[in-house]
């Protein structure tokens, strides 16, 4: 402490009238008392430059001309943009809306949202299980799962596709017996037993299984270690520390990209077109080919894609909120409750209990 | 010392562990008594931490065995052979064992209160509500009754501990192992926690204690241990380690770790 006020004092002797020493004396005042009549010039300068009021002046923020140069030229881009699709007549805007709602467009809307549901619940319940397996400690069942990924993962979906469809070619029959005996508790036709539903089902379930499990590993890992610890030397039992402890802190890391997949097979489920099962790509390809009015279907599947989409990101962002419980300090407010807010305190009238039962009185 | 305690008798017999193919834990073997505190010091390394980890079986031994009441810990016997027990039959005796963490491990997406009822009522089949009166009653020892529904990262470092300490009080264990409980504290909370342990102390729980905190275990151990290279160096009452330890070892590491602290 001493020594540091020397060293300030011997430079505010030397030079006075620097700004950065005698910013330096004017912090510490125990500088200019231990040597009073060297630090003294200093001290008067530092007393100078503090005085002035500015109280009564108004704050004005600093203006971005360029940010509304760059407002302005998106804008314009933007309204380029619906003006041309509201005045081209090409898009056929009248044709979209006829079809959109067309008994044959819904029909594959359903088969297609039927599709999504099923393989993407399959899948990752599938990919769950292969994903324990990956981090189980027998060699055997990780290396299943990790043959399992590594195949689904490197064949086309559509090569997957195709193969089950014609699943009967290489396997004719399909039985339930005991091996090397002539005992069969039940046998069927390949051909009959996959239909162009289930080969749709299991190619995209098995594929999803492959993507979702290591979606799924990846959460897990992200747990902390000394978490599983402190279950364990509470005597929480493991289904009871994988469910309650784990799986819940390991859903913030698996959330994001497990809506990825599932809006993505959303979308991949026009694939199974190639199966010529009708779903919502299938119906508007078979329309189009029909009618020839190839650009306002694909526009009314589009618009049909993206509705679907709009309303998973509404499911994710509610959901991830849910699970963030305990890793924010504080949950932000949802848009809701932001609007809420928002009215609540830019209202003209402020409509709460006691102004009604006020109004109420005064009648 | 303590009122008449009578559960809570640890004997560990010469225990071997090795990592990879570092021993880290030579032959230790240890006896605390019913509701006694035993503190182990010494140097990063030494053990410390590992042979707490034993006493509950986090940490599987390679050799030696652990008694609790005379009760093999992790083991049974059958022939002359000592045989694992099953998972289920390891967690219910852990939970004769609290165990206190260097950081804390409170579960970060429960509440404080719903960290502390999840083992009684899972691990013990008590009923909720009873569980719940009994964790608001523990947080309320440890002074953080207020706080029973904020999550672990509302709380400041000493309250998170101080939760984590509820959390294993509310098994009533015999013993309570506190891994280094204040080391990942800012050292203006490490008191806080401190003065918790220290309550327990008194309380007929046993205590096993690693800590870095010199003074503090001068204070409310029965015995202090000091452990370099995977072996007890030397133990006895904290007059007896602290004041006049008799290895050279000791007095080296007692040396460095105590005088620079009164030379501020």
């Amino acid at each position: 402490m001493s020594s540091a006020a020397t060293t300030v004092a011997q430079s505010a002797q030397q030079s006075a009238p620097e700004p950065a020493p005698a910013s330096a004396v004017a912090k510490s005042p125990t500088a200019a008392t231990a040597q009073g009549a060297a630090a003294r010039p200093a001290a008067e300068d530092a007393a100078a430059r503090r005085a002035a009021d500015y109280s009564g002046y108004k704050l004005v923020p600093a203006r971005h001309p360029w940010r509304w140069v760059g407002t302005v030229v998106v804008a314009l881009g933007v309204v380029a943009v619906a003006w041309s699709l509201a005045t081209n007549p090409r898009w056929e805007w009248g044709m979209v809306a006829q079809w959109f709602t067309a008994q044959s467009v819904v029909n594959g809307l359903v088969e297609t949202l039927k599709l999504t549901a099923i393989s993407g619940a399959l899948g990752f319940v599938l990919g769950f299980i292969l994903a324990l397996m990956r981090l189980s400690a027998s060699p055997l069942l990780l290396s299943v799962s990790w043959t399992f990924s590594w195949i689904f993962r490197s064949t086309p979906l559509l090569v997957q596709m195709l193969l089950w469809y014609n699943l009967g070619y290489l396997y004719e029959k399909i039985s339930l017996g005991i091996p090397f005996t002539d005992i069969r508790f039940f046998e069927v036709q390949t051909t009959t037993l996959i239909s162009q539903f289930a080969a749709a089902v299991l190619g995209l379930t098995l594929n999803q299984a492959a993507y979702s499990a290591e979606i799924i590993r990846g959460g897990i890992l992200s747990v902390d270690q000394g978490q599983l610890e402190a279950a364990a030397a509470l005597g929480i039992p493991a289904w009871r520390r994988s469910t309650r402890i784990v799986l819940p802190q390991a859903m913030r890391a698996i959330l994001p990209t497990a809506f990825n997949e599932i809006i993505g097979l959303v979308k991949g489920t026009s694939i199974v077109y190639v199966l010529a099962y009708s779903e919502l790509f299938y119906t508007v390809q078979v329309i189009y080919n029909r009618t020839q009015q190839v650009l306002p279907l694909l526009l009314v599947a589009t618009l049909w894609y993206v509705a679907i989409t709009s309303v998973l990101s509404v499911f994710q962002y509610y959901i991830e909120r849910h699970y963030s419980k305990g890793a924010v300090r504080n949950l932000p407010l949802t848009p809701l409750q932001k609007a809420r807010k928002f009215f609540a305190t830019h209202a003209p009238v402020n409509f709460d209990r006691a102004n009604l039962d006020r109004a109420k009185d005064a009648r | 010392m303590s009122t008449a305690a009578t559960r809570g008798h640890v004997e560990i017999t010469n225990v071997r562990k090795s990592f990879g193919g570092t021993e880290v834990l030579k032959g230790v073997s240890l006896t605390v008594p019913p509701g006694g505190v035993a503190v182990i010091v010494g140097p990063s390394g030494s053990g410390k931490s590992t042979l707490l980890r034993t006493i509950n079986h986090l940490e599987k031994v390679d050799g030696g065995y652990i008694t609790i009441d005379g009760q093999l810990v992790g083991y049974q016997v059958r022939g002359n052979k000592l045989h694992e027990l099953r998972e289920k039959d390891i967690l219910k005796q852990r939970t004769d064992i609290g165990m206190v963490f260097q950081n804390f491990n409170l579960f970060p997406h429960l509440t404080a209160l719903e960290n502390v009822t999840e083992a009684p009522v899972v691990a013990l089949h008590r009923n909720k509500a009873e569980a719940r009166k009994r964790a608001l009653e523990l947080l309320d020892r440890v002074g953080l009754k207020d706080r029973a529904d904020a999550y672990p990262r509302q709380l400041s470092g000493g309250q998170q501990q101080r939760v984590a300490i509820a959390r294993a009080l509310a098994l009533d264990p015999k013993i309570l192992l506190f891994d280094e409980p204040t080391s990942a504290l800012d050292p203006e909370l490490v008191n806080e926690v401190l003065d918790v342990i220290r309550e327990l102390a008194t309380s007929g729980t046993t205590l096993i204690i690693v800590t870095h905190e010199m003074g503090f275990a001068r204070d409310v151990a029965d015995t202090v241990v000091f452990m370099d290279e995977g072996q007890i160096v030397e133990q006895g009452s904290p007059q007896e380690i602290f004041a006049n330890p008799r290895e050279p070892r000791t007095r080296s590491f007692f040396s460095k770790v105590i005088e620079p602290a009164f030379n501020i």
